[in-house]
């Protein structure tokens, strides 16, 4: 990786690092009293250790081939490894948290940093911003090139902003188990972590803006689109809501700058628009690239996915309020986000029926071929989950469902079924292409990986729509006097099978993912399995030895 | 002069916040569906199909 870079390049490549290291020192020499010390200390070791390689390789020799007649995939290369390495961290912390609420001893360790509330943000981030995020910004790499035909711009910036991005995570997991949290959620890290991903932020739009004002292609491919929109909302989402003051430069501890209802709205306008951009139209863009090159078909209509980008994008930043329905939130806005939300599902089916009707005629294929049948299910819990969303958002239905497991089996619908299911599907595309080779080194694994992942999220969500909507009728049952009929007690009793099942289906989630690691690996070494095992690409002319009279 | 205060964002947003999404939608819908734009995004779905892995010069 180093190799391809000009030794000037390798020059701002230390500079750079030596800034973000003197930036560690400062933060850690005001912070020395506090829990910052240890983040400045984290800063100093990330860039020290990605300053050493550098040094060392800093007089080998220059590449010689002109690089503009190739695209730049290292950055998408080392993203799509980290993705895998923090989906493993992530749902490894799943399934913990999820044991801890069945058998709440398994603590292992009585300390602080093993204590649900802090291990529980570490499985959301690290799915959420760990997995998702880095397999965005590597996707997101790879179909700008392959849309704009130009080479991503820059030789640094790539690399700045993915491995920014990770020291952010970074800098969130660690901040999370030492408790350093802002307590909002998926936005907990504090000021400093946040300002640091804002100038990653900016980097990465950057990247998209200027390469694509050297594209080749006029046209703006769609999967563009999505992830611009992507990269822009979160930019202004993450931004207006982490507004804060700290207390001091050297102290973790900020405050909001809001506060009371405007704050639980900021909060919640950020939280919706999160899943909303973050997890739907980044994807939408990994969908829209990745879904029609597996099935080798153009999408179904170009043009209904214009409707349905524009849709999205200006429909969802009204949902939010929907969280707060029976708060101190004015009625009228709890009203306009649930009426936000029920219209979504238009140009939310518009492009999960776009997917499936793309698929329509090679059947064939996705039953062959698990990669591209991981981008069917994909859809389908999209179409799924996003017409479970509106209906959840209907004020009436949310009385029974709002701080009931049933909203959590809601958004694992759409994180394991949608989220992940897509960006696997994407992973096992791209792996082969990114590392020249055939195939994978296994399709019998993916097909365990792709069976190991539908069973849990099937598991999991079943589990969860059972647990939530017997909590929900529990905790609104009367008996005659008009008391309530049962205890708090009585309902946490009620939900531990699903608790345990959801445990179960977590933890095939994560074996799958294990032996999607695996396979990864093997196909990156080199080896093939594929031919031994007597395992064969979709062959598109199978069907014809089944003509009658041959 | 109006006033940006709380009572008339609400009447602006509960007015006029239905007439321009309203045309938003309609204008994108024609925008997509003119019959003239068909051959330009069709291409455009097509475009990526092509096995050719290289930027263009």
């Amino acid at each position: 990786m180093i190799a391809r870079l000009t030794q000037d390049e390798r020059r701002n490549a230390l500079i750079i690092l030596g800034l973000v290291a003197l930036m560690g020192a400062v933060l850690g020499l005001a912070g020395r009293d506090d829990l910052l010390g240890w983040h400045g200390l984290l800063i100093v070791i990330f860039a020290a250790g990605l300053a050493l390689p550098i040094l060392g390789a800093l007089d080998a020799p220059e590449p010689t081939e002109d690089r503009e007649n190739a695209y730049y995939d290292d950055p998408t290369r080392l993203g799509i490894l980290l993705s895998m390495g923090w989906a493993v961290f992530g749902l490894f912390m799943g399934v913990w948290v999820a044991a801890l609420l069945a058998w709440p001893e398994l603590t292992f360790v009585d300390s602080p940093w093993a204590s649900f509330g802090r291990l529980r943000p570490a499985h959301t981030t690290g799915v959420i911003f760990g997995f998702g995020g880095n397999a965005l910004i590597a996707t997101s790499f790879h179909v700008l090139q392959r849309t704009s035909r130009a080479r991503l711009s820059g030789q640094l910036l790539p690399w700045f902003v993915l491995l920014g991005y990770n020291l952010f995570c970074l800098l969130a997991v660690t901040g999370y188990f030492m408790g350093i949290t802002q307590s909002k959620e998926y936005a907990e890290p504090e000021w400093y972590a946040d300002l640091w991903l804002v100038v990653v932020w900016v980097a990465y739009f950057l990247i998209y803006v200027l390469t694509l004002a050297r594209r080749k292609e006029p046209h703006i491919y769609v999967a563009n689109w999505y992830y611009m929109a992507f990269i822009l909302v979160v930019a202004v989402l993450h931004i207006i809501n982490n507004l804060a003051v700290p207390v001091s430069f050297g102290q973790v501890k900020a405050y909001s700058a809001f506060s009371g209802v405007q704050d639980a709205m900021t909060q919640w306008w950020y939280g919706h628009n999160a899943v909303a951009f973050f997890l739907t139209a980044g994807f939408l863009g990994m969908m829209y690239y990745y879904l029609p090159k597996r099935a080798e078909r153009p999408i179904f209509s170009y043009r209904m996915s214009i409707v349905s980008f524009w849709g999205i994008t200006f429909m969802y930043l009204w949902a939010g309020s929907h969280h707060l329905h029976y708060t101190a939130l004015p009625h009228w806005v709890q009203t306009l986000g649930m009426t936000f939300s029920v219209m979504l599902l238009v140009p939310s089916w518009a492009s999960a029926g776009n997917a499936l009707l793309t698929l329509n005629g090679a059947w064939r294929k996705v039953r062959d071929d698990a990669t591209l049948r991981f981008m069917m299910i994909a859809a389908v819990f999209y179409g799924l989950s996003t017409f479970e969303g509106s209906f959840m958002a209907i004020r009436a239905v949310n009385s029974l469902s709002h701080y009931t497991d049933w909203t959590i089996g809601h958004v694992h619908a759409g994180a394991l079924g949608w989220v992940a299911m897509i960006t696997f599907g994407s992973i096992y595309y791209l792996v082969p292409v990114m590392w020249g080779r055939e195939r994978m080194y296994s399709s019998a694994l993916v097909e365990v990986h792709f069976w190991l992942a539908l069973l849990g999220t099937l598991v999991y969500v079943f589990a969860m729509w059972n647990s939530g909507v017997i909590q929900g009728l529990m905790w609104r049952t009367y008996d005659e006097s008009g008391s309530l009929s049962y205890s708090f007690v009585d309902s946490l009793v009620a939900m531990h099978p699903y608790y345990i099942a959801r445990a179960l289906g977590g933890l095939m989630f994560l074996m799958g993912a294990l032996v999607g690691c695996f396979n990864i690996y093997m196909t990156i070494r080199g080896a093939s399995a594929s031919v031994a095992q007597g395992d064969r690409p979709a062959d598109p002319n199978a069907d014809r030895s089944l003509v009658a009279g041959e | 002069m109006m006033v940006f205060d709380h009572e008339n964002l609400v009447r602006i947003a509960k007015s006029w916040g239905l007439f321009y999404m309203l045309a938003m939608a309609v204008g994108v819908v024609i925008y997509a569906y003119w019959p003239k734009n068909k051959t330009k995004f069709d291409e455009a779905g097509r475009s990526i199909l092509d096995k050719d892995d290289k930027p263009w010069r």
